[in-house]
């Protein structure tokens, strides 16, 4: 996890577009600026953030299904229930499922789990449209390469 | 078994909490009722949902974009239901 980067997940452990799932992982860093305001004294791993590393897991999901075709961009947030802190250096397990592919748009359910224990969940619509241009597809390109995105499951799928 | 038209009518009163009686089949989703195009998707969600289809917004919505089509086309209730029904037609076709 580089969150300064905004790079909320750290592998993708599994994409499964026949059962249109997807597991991810992620380690909060130990140290971390965001820390030293959020909160001093008492380190907590924003919720926010933690929304955006299940909608990150959600959209690789989403670009995984569309084969690389479109860009999801998170449009909404429903159901969001923040259950547990979590501090530097906790190991996360995230997934997220598709609900609903529909013209233009991508409903997922998504989860983070701590040691099994369910941290967070919610369900998450994105818009989905071409990519925009020539570099910011490379830069996906690149970070799904980083993130070990499985593409023999976009042949296979 | 309700109309199509009760159905979105319906679907539309509860996604974007609108009164029901204020719904319309002559009323347009956009101009008449202020549902914007996010509202928009809890809308297609549900009625894909409910008729077992995929709505073609995409499709749609370039159309009106570039002049080809009026926005009351797919988007005055009347005439978005009859669209509803020839998708519905044509997956049973």
């Amino acid at each position: 996890m580089r969150i300064e980067y905004f790079q909320l997940i750290d592998r993708i452990v599994d994409l499964n577009l026949a059962d249109k799932t997807i597991r991810t992982e992620a380690r909060v860093p130990t140290a971390s600026t965001i820390f030293e305001g959020h909160f001093p004294g008492f380190p907590l791993m924003p919720g926010v953030l933690l929304i955006e590393a299940m909608a990150q897991t959600s959209g690789w999901l989403v670009i995984g299904l569309t084969k690389f075709t479109r860009m999801p961009f998170f449009a909404a947030l429903k159901q969001a229930k923040l259950r547990s802190f979590v501090t530097p250096g906790q190991g996360l397990a995230l997934s997220a499922r598709l609900l609903h592919e529909g013209s233009g748009f991508a409903m997922t359910t998504a989860e983070i789990r701590c040691e099994n224990k369910l941290i967070c969940n919610a369900e998450i619509t994105f818009r989905m449209v071409e990519f925009p241009n020539a570099e910011f597809r490379a830069s996906m390109e690149k970070m799904a390469t980083l993130l070990e995105f499985p593409r023999g499951a976009l042949v296979h799928g | 078994m309700p109309s199509t038209f009760d159905t979105v009518a319906n679907i539309i009163s509860e996604t974007c909490d609108i009164p029901r009686d204020t719904i319309k089949p002559e009323s347009h989703a956009i101009n008449d009722l202020g549902i914007d195009s996010l509202d928009f998707l809890d809308i297609a969600f549900a009625i894909d949902k409910a008729f077992g289809i995929k709505m073609p917004l995409e499709q749609w919505t370039q159309e009106v974009n570039e002049g080809k089509a009026p926005a009351e086309q797919y988007f005055q209730l009347n005439n978005l239901c009859t669209r509803i029904d020839e998708l519905v037609a044509a997956k049973g076709a």
